[in-house]
């Protein structure tokens, strides 16, 4: 039986080899449509539990179904191409390439994924049609912009370019790891703002990784990985 | 297709490096090609050296010590021949031609070679090409006169008309000269690509002047001298030559005759086939050649490691890179063939550079080279071998892209999406 709950984790246990277990979720859960925000200090285990959400890595133990599929039932191939049909991803900084322009970096996803190519096709007529669109959404309207390289603009403009990028043939979820934290705070909040707009729009999902717990009143709901994960550990030199 | 373009723009973006890289490819493939060409050539023009000629005859030495005196003008004979050994041979019924030679002195380096009619009329060099006068005649029965090589007229500057005075042994500089003997240039010859055109020819009869008043080795001093009108009227048959060449009517009797010869009572000589002496001396210089090109082999093996080492040390900061390719659906083997594309990117330009750079050089370097080494290197398309060993090339260089893309498919397998700073 597929579950009407896009993301649902039952049981999850993971450790990386020769080390103590890191995360030990019972229950996690984010439904279609909803916009979660997920506080995660450094060392929580956040990075591990988007890598597990992405399918980059496998669980241990237990299970982990993004829109009914269970993906450790994939092969590592059909994986990656399950991660980048219906997830769109935003980074904290950097999330660019900076060699290509504005509009390749936001068409990226539409080469590796024909699902995307062909959803953002059949919304607004062509992939280019699609990029422009979103990037005017996301206040990025002016046609110079589109084709200037990716580093000439400012981290604000940057984060915005990678969240039209996530956006993209309407992934069914996005998931965004600290897109804010380059930001001031003003920026911070109109930047969520756009982007709940866009993801409304779009019919997308939004997991939001951050350890700024000032955002999360904007959200639709807020969890703390640390409550939700019972495995307890210290904090592991390394991981960001 | 769309990973080459991004293959492409990641190489543009590093455009400093890469463009090193590339260059370092185009010089050694420029090389490897320019070493492959001359390589090709010289054993082309050498083996057509001279064609034609069934024997060539000398004192008994060695048949390269031989074959480099009589038809590269290189080192000098030990012995002379006499000339009714001559006569004997070019009067036996099996041979059709006879080219009597007479060397040892020279012109300001240049080889004097002392002959007859019959050189211009059967020496063949080639493809049985004839020797063609560019300007003037052969020279007649005036024992003075000297018909220039093209190089030899080119490099002195030599035109018709003009006197010439031959130095004694073959040094470039020569302590004893003919100069109560000067020649006129009556002829001068078309090029040939061979030690002809390094050559001035003279008649044995000249040859014999210049030397008639000489005795034990040096010139006649005072009384004894013997000006050029008074050598005119006496009898300038010489008593001996350095070698001949003989055509035979019947290739079919050239091992006999050769046999013969070596078996001569009269004195001691030696017969040589000219294409089993030029087989034997290109094999001893094949070595040097061959080194040549291992070398040349060995600087494209640097030029691609060169390559490797640019991509291998990009890729700690690349990371980054590839993680956002990850995150936007580059599956690993997908960032593996970004790697092979920018290896092949790379090769790709730098041998289209480097042909491109031998074209060039070839270009720019073929009169020189002409004049100076008697080599014509021909600008024409890259020869079936030239593209296998580019072929070679490029595949070698895909083989070493595998290996930073192997190791970028293991590190991007690792880092998943995160972001390495």
């Amino acid at each position: 039986m597929a579950s009407t709950a896009l993301i649902e984790m039952r049981d999850l246990h993971f450790a990386w080899p020769r080390q103590p277990a890191l995360l030990d979720i019972p229950a996690f859960e984010l439904q279609a449509g909803e916009t979660l925000f997920l506080k995660g200090p450094s060392g929580s285990g956040k990075t591990t539990l988007l890598g597990l959400l992405g399918g980059v890595q496998k669980p241990v133990s237990g299970s982990v179904q993004v829109l009914g599929q269970e993906l450790s039932d994939l092969s590592q191939g059909r994986r990656d191409r399950f991660r980048v049909d219906h997830t769109g991803y935003i980074f904290q900084q950097f999330n660019l390439l900076p060699f290509l322009s504005v509009r390749e970096n936001v068409e990226l996803p539409c080469h590796f994924s024909r699902l995307r190519a062909d959803k953002a096709r059949q919304r607004y007529g062509s992939i280019d049609q699609a990029a422009a669109t979103l990037l005017a959404h996301l206040g990025l309207g002016d046609p110079a912009l589109l084709e200037r390289r990716a580093d000439t603009l400012s981290i604000g403009q940057q984060q915005r370019v990678a969240a039209a990028r996530a956006l993209i043939g309407q992934p069914e979820l996005v998931i965004a790891d600290e897109p804010t934290s380059a930001l001031d705070h003003d920026a911070r909040e109109a930047f969520i703002r756009l982007l709940f707009a866009e993801c409304r729009d779009a019919g997308s999902s939004l997991l939001f990784v951050s350890h700024d717990q000032s955002l999360a009143p904007l959200f639709d709901r807020s969890l703390s990985l640390a409550e939700l994960n019972r495995a307890v550990r210290p904090a592991a030199p390394g991981e960001v | 297709m769309y990973l080459f373009r991004l293959a492409v723009a990641s190489l543009a973006n590093r455009r400093f490096t890469a463009f090193l890289t590339a260059f370092a490819i185009a010089l050694s493939v420029c090389l490897l090609l320019a070493v492959e060409r001359v390589r090709t050539e010289a054993r082309n023009s050498f083996a057509s050296t001279i064609s034609g000629t069934d024997l060539i005859v000398g004192a008994r030495s060695g048949s390269v010590n031989l074959l480099l005196y009589s038809v590269f003008r290189i080192g000098n004979a030990t012995n002379n021949i006499r000339w009714d050994s001559f006569q004997h041979y070019a009067h036996d019924p099996r041979v059709k031609w006879a080219i009597p030679m007479s060397l040892g002195d020279s012109h300001r380096g240049y080889r004097v070679l002392g002959t007859d009619q019959s050189y211009f009329e059967h020496y063949q060099y080639g493809r049985h090409q004839n020797l063609e006068m560019a300007a003037g005649r052969f020279f007649a029965t005036d024992p003075f006169e000297v018909v220039l090589g093209a190089e030899v007229a080119d490099a002195l500057h030599y035109k018709l008309g003009d006197t010439l005075v031959l130095a004694h042994g073959t040094a470039a500089i020569s302590l004893i000269k003919h100069d109560d003997k000067p020649f006129t240039v009556v002829g001068i010859l078309k090029r040939t690509g061979t030690p002809v055109d390094r050559t001035l020819h003279i008649s044995l009869g000249g040859m014999e002047a210049i030397h008639i008043d000489w005795h034990n080795g040096v010139p006649a001093r005072g009384a004894g001298r013997i000006s050029a009108d008074q050598a005119r009227n006496m009898d300038l048959t010489p008593s001996a030559i350095t070698a001949m060449m003989l055509g035979l009517n019947n290739k079919i009797s050239t091992f006999s005759l050769q046999r013969e010869i070596n078996d001569f009572v009269g004195e001691p000589l030696l017969a040589i086939l000219p294409g089993v002496a030029l087989q034997e001396l290109w094999s001893l210089m094949g070595t040097a050649e061959k080194a040549l090109f291992v070398v040349s082999l060995f600087v494209v093996l640097t030029g691609l490691i060169g390559m490797l080492t640019a991509i291998l040390t990009s890729l700690n900061e690349r990371r980054r890179e590839m993680a956002i390719l990850r995150s936007v659906g580059a599956r690993p083997w997908h960032i593996a063939s970004l790697l092979i594309l920018e290896a092949f990117a790379l090769a790709l330009c730098g041998i289209g550079a480097g042909v491109a750079l031998l074209y060039a050089g070839i270009a720019a370097a073929q009169g020189y080279v002409q004049a100076n080494y008697g080599l014509y290197l021909p600008l024409s398309a890259p020869t079936a071998y030239e593209w296998s060993l580019l072929g070679i090339i490029l595949g070698a260089a895909l083989v070493m892209g595998a290996v930073p893309a192997w190791r970028a498919y293991r590190q991007s397998l690792a880092d998943g999406l995160s972001i390495h700073l």
